[in-house]
């Protein structure tokens, strides 16, 4: 499988992306042995609110970056159904242009109600996909929730985008999505509204803290994603952004601080899942009880768990 | 006891990820002029737990395949209204052996006359549900048929 990846086998990346969203077995050893082979890709978050023409501006995005020929890896999340559990995911209807181009991939996950879960599982198909060998993967999310601004936040470089005459100026500082843009994509420019859209965001990105001399400027480009248009200097702010992440040694910093949060979280998860066989098993079976009843207080018991925990040969591995 | 474990034996649940769904990809081939019946067959998947994926209308073999591909879709819906079936279905088959997908279940909406049921079955489309198929019969249908083995433990 792993070999297969990393030739970039296209039905092996398809498997293997499913084994990690589904959190399958052989997922973590695949994903070990292909992370030596990651952190090649330039990663791109597109994010906005629904109707933006994120999916749109996305295929345009491939097109830019199929005519400098790089390779394209596309996720494309959408919410799973809170009621049903089940997710319609229609993307691929605006990306069909992309289709007979072995230099493309693309592949619509759902949310599948997973609290923190989604950045993580997106975060390692990305891994899949660099290893297969994109030169860039874009990763599209609708920018609402705690969990869409993970995502994004996994991304080198995210685009914000905004549209005019989507009613609520605000929407974008409501959403808390702001903070994370990098670059500021005011889509179907053509359309009224644009120039006040375009002087709002201005005015938001006034009340930033001041650009001293070297860091990054975010700027506001204007595109038309259904003609194309301003698509090829999107991408070179793109580039722009990541150089300056690199010679800044921004990449480096950020990238560190975010595997040190996942190693926390991979840590986290795995001491909580021990405790969880820990306490229902035989040798623990009172304990609970004990601090049901008050002969024992909580905080103890959980000293006492983390303390075998801890001193288990098994937690070692 | 831990009888042992490393965080690599964690369960899905353990690690607060999701059972598997079943994928399904929902593609209207050749040129019909509307796709208002894969709409709601797109629909009635998802609310039956499903991840859907809709390709949306005139799309050829390649394209259909390209994205079971991708997608790693445990199903493709076809819809067909125009009559291209006989012309269409043959080519998706081969191309779905060729590409290594010759587990994924293929069934078939819209209209297809009873004489050519044989030869569609005989391709390899295992169901064709044509006008007064039940949403639910569908449903049903996928859920008994989808290959278990293509996926862990299907929710």
């Amino acid at each position: 499988m792993v070999e297969r990846v990393l030739g970039g086998d296209r039905l092996a990346v398809s498997r293997l992306i499913s084994a990690v969203e589904d959190g399958a077995p052989e997922a973590e050893p695949a994903l070990r042995a292909l992370y030596p082979h990651t952190g090649r890709a330039d990663v791109v978050g597109v994010t906005g609110p629904a109707g933006s023409g994120k999916s749109t501006l996305t295929n345009e995005l491939v097109r830019e970056y199929r005519k400098r020929d790089r390779t394209v890896g596309v996720i494309a999340v959408d919410p799973t159904s809170a009621i049903t559990g089940g997710a319609l995911l229609g993307d691929r209807v605006r990306m069909l242009r992309a289709y007979g181009d072995a230099g493309v991939f693309i592949r619509s996950m759902a949310t599948r109600g997973r609290v923190g879960g989604l950045a993580r599982a997106t975060r390692d198909v990305v891994r899949v996909l660099d290893a297969s060998g994109r030169d860039v993967v874009i990763i599209e999310t609708v920018g609402v929730g705690q969990d869409e601004v993970d995502v994004a936040r996994s991304a080198y470089t995210t685009l914000l985008v905004n549209v005019p005459g989507l009613g609520d100026d605000v929407q974008a500082i409501k959403a808390g999505i702001l903070e994370i843009a990098d670059v500021l994509v005011l889509n179907k420019a053509d359309r009224d509204g644009a120039n006040e859209l375009q002087a709002q965001l201005r005015h938001m990105l006034s009340f930033n803290k001041k650009v001293e001399p070297g860091e990054w400027r975010i700027p506001i480009l204007r595109t038309v994603a259904t003609s194309g248009e301003g698509v090829a200097e999107l991408v070179d702010a793109v580039d722009k952004h990541h150089a300056h992440l690199r010679a800044t040694g921004e990449l480096r910093t950020r990238l560190r601080a975010s595997l040190e949060d996942e190693l926390i979280a991979l840590a986290q998860e795995r001491i909580a899942g021990r405790i969880r066989k820990l306490l229902a098993g035989p040798e623990y079976a009172g304990m609970l009880e004990a601090v049901l009843r008050r002969e024992r207080d909580p905080f103890s018991a959980a000293a006492a768990v983390l303390a075998r925990v801890c001193a288990d040969p098994a937690a070692q591995g | 006891m831990i009888e042992g474990t490393t965080g690599a034996e964690a369960s899905a649940a353990e690690l607060g990820l999701s059972a598997p769904r079943i994928r399904v990809i929902v593609a209207k081939p050749g040129l019909d002029g509307h796709d208002r019946g894969a709409k709601v067959i797109a629909r009635a998947l998802r609310d039956a737990g499903m991840e859907v994926i809709y390709t949306g209308l005139r799309q050829t073999p390649e394209m259909i395949v390209e994205a079971a591909l991708q997608e790693d879709a445990d199903v493709i819906g076809l819809s067909i209204l125009s009559g291209a079936h006989m012309a269409i279905f043959p080519r998706i088959m081969q191309l779905l052996k060729e590409s290594g997908l010759d587990d994924v279940l293929v069934v078939a909406g819209g209209i297809v006359p009873a004489e050519d049921l044989p030869a569609v079955k005989a391709m390899g489309v295992s169901a064709v549900f044509g006008p007064g198929a039940s949403l639910k019969d569908i449903v049903d249908y996928i859920q008994a048929n989808v290959d278990p083995a293509r996926r862990v433990e299907l929710g």
